[in-house]
């Protein structure tokens, strides 16, 4: 079995984009990673606690309020959290996204890339699971389990390539 | 905020998985097939072929029709393309935040250089 073709043509498992900023590197950094600017860029709200495994939150007025996990705190250099698409969740690997912002330095100053990821892992929602389940089809949820591992490991084999 | 509601999450649930993503791309392939046909291309047995293709009808990304005996899928072109929509609704929202950041981070540069040459 492989994966791509078509269908992973048009909805790739990943989103990158990156932009020149001029300005550098350690200025870009604070700028991702400190709370009062998360706050400006991205939500309404945030609080962050900037450490591997630091709990963030995100808010917006009016939508609530959205976990997010920090992963990876290697400045100036890369700043990574994983998030959940939606609120109340936890920010666990297969019902959340990955992303990873890249600083790289030019000559101009930084060049800030970020690639979110994991679309094609997210959980099936609980009332599905629930729902075969109670088919009686413990086999089926076997196997999804196997079909997830099966795409993770050819997802490292890429990663790889 | 985020991504669009239960009727997104059905959607990217069935996109999440290997054999479905295949399963679409051979029925895009061929225009439409049967569960038998598609279990002689894919290493899954004709009624594990059922239960994803089940999958996908209940996120409305095929549909099926009966003739005479037979059931043929066909994708649902307007679903996947809701999809392609959505993912690049994502894609510009982030275009949007690196924007953002790019502001902030000169207005920031500009007026420290600024206080350094003084």
């Amino acid at each position: 079995m492989r994966i791509g073709g078509i269908v992973t043509a048009v909805l790739p498992d990943a989103i990158t984009r990156e932009i020149d900023i001029d300005a550098p590197p350690d200025v870009v950094w604070a700028i991702v990673t400190e709370a009062r600017h998360l706050a400006g860029w991205f939500s309404d709200e945030a609080a962050i606690d900037l450490r591997q495994g630091g709990a963030m939150l995100l808010s917006w007025h009016g939508h609530g309020a959205y976990r997010a996990r920090v992963e990876t705190v290697e400045p100036p250099v890369t700043f990574a959290f994983r998030w959940v698409l939606r609120d109340g969740e936890e920010p666990v690997p297969g019902g959340s996204t990955l992303v990873v912002m890249t600083l790289i330095p030019t000559d101009a100053g930084t060049r800030l890339r970020v690639v979110e990821s994991g679309f094609s892992d997210l959980s099936w929602p609980e009332h599905e699971r629930a729902h075969y389940a109670g088919q009686n089809a413990k086999g089926w949820i076997t196997e999804l389990d196997e079909l997830r591992a099966y795409a993770a490991r050819v997802k490292t084999s890429r990663h790889r390539r | 905020m985020t991504q669009d509601g239960p009727d997104a999450d059905q959607l990217w649930a069935a996109l999440a998985d290997p054999t479905r993503l295949r399963l679409l791309d051979l029925l895009l392939q061929h225009g439409e097939a049967t569960a038998s046909a598609l279990a002689t291309e894919l290493p899954i047995t004709r009624q594990g072929i059922a239960k994803h293709l089940l999958v996908l009808q209940r996120a409305d990304l095929v549909h099926a029709h009966r003739t005479g005996r037979e059931t043929r899928f066909t994708v649902r072109d307007e679903r996947l393309a809701q999809a392609q929509q959505q993912m690049a609704r994502v894609a510009s929202r982030w275009g949007e935040r690196l924007a953002r950041i790019k502001r902030i981070a000169e207005a920031t540069h500009n007026a420290s250089s600024a206080g350094d040459a003084e």
